[in-house]
């Protein structure tokens, strides 16, 4: 039996005024799973997760979320969603607030419990605008919580974190993906993508450019890369590695050998280095880094 | 949950955060209340004739004022746009706002005929009249509080909204009746909703007759601010 996505998008077009936000956006988040959305500034994130909430509508293209239309009330009652900006009443304390948003959910968790599982003192006094952004950030992951979502929708729900908070964060989203939890988030936190995502997608100027797990976007199966002086005679490398191996100086100093990564090859790599007195910085498994990625999209896209 | 909860929840969200804010009592409670005495001490005369002036102010202050600037700032916060995710339909969000400002409204005005009637007051109410005008009127001013509450900055709004509030009580047929003015001026004034509410509580409680155009001019306010709002609300 094939599962069908939590959410497809299909052909997305947003138009704000005469300028395109998303222009032509597929992409689909699967059922219990992390998808993850990444992109540089201005590339179209924040848009697109805004149709799937039902904020914004589309111009053209079609998208599902749970088998409906997005907005509805249906779907709003089983989807949590933590907005980039803002998201709360500065003036209310936040156990107040998660008690008056239960009144609108019929299926939802307990707001104490759920305000001491993200770390905030169900019986604080204090008013959300004299929180801390962390805190803040954590009242937020609480209400998306709260109506024991079907599908999350967190569009960077790691920005303003602490080290350790981000990876409390991270873990709470695993424990729910792995209860079965959909989720969808953007993020420019690399590390959060290489730790959570399922599936990652990359979007620039309002298209996708690429879709795949971190290991397909990086190459991780079928490449290694690593940094040295430049010009190095490649022919050579590739002579003392097994003959499928193909090595490429992408840029100056940033070489690729495309071929399945083993320990015997990365040996071999550093060792024919070593050989010619160089040091192999960087000497690592994948094509490039996701870092990469998203660097090359956002020079594309400008 | 039904439509009716969610309507109820919301209003009594609000009422619970805006009884907190000391802001919103002075604006709706305090003020009122002291331009009644500072009106007696000014002008003496009959009370009859300040406590509708008095009324009007209250009205603007928790249906024009106080709405405009909750809401500009409750977008600013991204709160709204954060309940549009929620169940809560924009319908649901807005008669939850009527029905906390319509609630609040008939606080302020039930503490304001309390001090009145303290202090001698004795109306003649025509319920018809006051509840017509009342309705209409908090109603047109709440429509104008969302136009401009959904389409400037909070700090715009701020200013704007105490801005008019003032120069409404003051030139807008308010505290000076439009009838007491040049005939040209008057005229312009009295198709002002501030005018046009303040004659009908005027006669709704001292036993006049109803001013039938003072209606037509709130209604028309009113449809006209809740369509341009319509059109230009934004939630974020």
């Amino acid at each position: 039996m094939t599962e069908s996505p939590a959410l497809s998008i299909e052909h997305l077009v947003v138009l704000y005024g005469a300028s395109v936000a998303v222009d032509g956006v597929s992409m689909t988040a699967d059922a219990s799973k992390v998808t993850a959305l990444l992109g540089p500034n201005g590339a179209g994130k924040t848009t697109t997760i805004e149709v799937a909430c039902g904020l914004r509508a589309a111009t053209s293209g079609t998208v599902r979320l749970l088998g409906s239309e997005p907005g509805t009330r249906a779907v709003s009652q089983r989807i949590g969603v933590m907005l980039q900006q803002g998201g709360l009443y500065p003036t209310a304390r936040p156990l107040e607030w998660l008690n008056y948003l239960a009144n609108l959910y019929t299926n939802h968790a307990d707001p104490s419990e759920l305000l001491e599982l993200v770390g905030i003192d169900p019986s604080t006094r204090t008013t959300t605008r004299r929180l801390s952004g962390g805190e803040q950030q954590r009242v937020k992951l609480a209400a998306a919580l709260l109506p024991n979502p079907e599908f999350l929708i967190l569009d960077e729900p790691t920005a303003g974190l602490d080290p350790l908070a981000r990876r409390n964060l991270l873990e709470a989203l695993a424990a729910r993906r792995d209860s079965g939890t959909s989720i969808l988030l953007t993020t420019h936190q690399l590390s959060d993508v290489e730790t959570l995502a399922d599936h990652v997608v990359v979007i620039a100027g309002g298209h996708v450019i690429a879709e795949g797990t971190v290991a397909e976007l990086t190459g991780a199966n079928d490449a290694m890369s690593f940094t040295g002086p430049p010009r190095l005679d490649l022919a050579r490398l590739a002579g003392s590695l097994p003959s499928n191996f193909r090595a490429e100086e992408l840029r100056p100093g940033y070489y690729i050998v495309h071929g399945p990564p083993s320990p015997q090859v990365m040996a071999a790599i550093a060792t024919w280095c070593a050989e010619q007195g160089v040091m192999a910085t960087d000497l690592a498994v994948g094509r490039r880094t996701l870092e990469q990625i998203v660097i090359d999209a956002g020079s594309d896209q400008s | 949950m039904t439509g009716v909860t969610r309507v109820r929840a919301h209003a009594g969200w609000e009422l619970r955060l805006l009884l907190r804010n000391g802001e919103q009592i002075l604006l709706m409670f305090v003020i009122p209340i002291a331009l009644l005495f500072a009106l007696r001490i000014m002008r003496g005369g009959e009370i009859g004739e300040q406590v509708p002036t008095v009324l009007t102010v209250s009205l603007i202050a928790t249906c024009f004022t106080s709405l405009a600037i909750g809401t500009g700032f409750e977008r600013r916060a991204g709160a709204l746009k954060f309940l549009a995710t929620t169940p809560l339909s924009r319908l649901d969000l807005l008669l939850g706002k009527a029905l906390a400002t319509g609630v609040l409204a008939a606080l302020s005005v039930a503490a304001l005929a309390f001090v009145a009637t303290i202090m001698g007051w004795r109306p003649d109410i025509d319920w018809f009249g006051l509840g017509a005008f009342g309705i209409l009127g908090g109603g047109a001013f709440a429509a104008l509080a969302v136009l401009l509450a959904g389409a400037l900055r909070a700090e715009a709004v701020l200013a704007l909204a105490n801005g008019i509030f003032v120069l409404l009580i003051v030139f807008g047929g308010v505290v000076f009746a439009a009838t007491d003015m040049p005939p040209a001026i008057g005229t312009v004034v009295g198709l002002l909703p501030s005018a046009a509410l303040a004659d009908g509580l005027n006669a709704a409680v001292t036993g006049g007759t109803l001013p039938a155009g003072g209606l037509l001019v709130l209604i028309v306010w009113g449809a006209a601010g809740a369509v341009l709002a319509r059109r230009t609300f934004s939630w974020d």
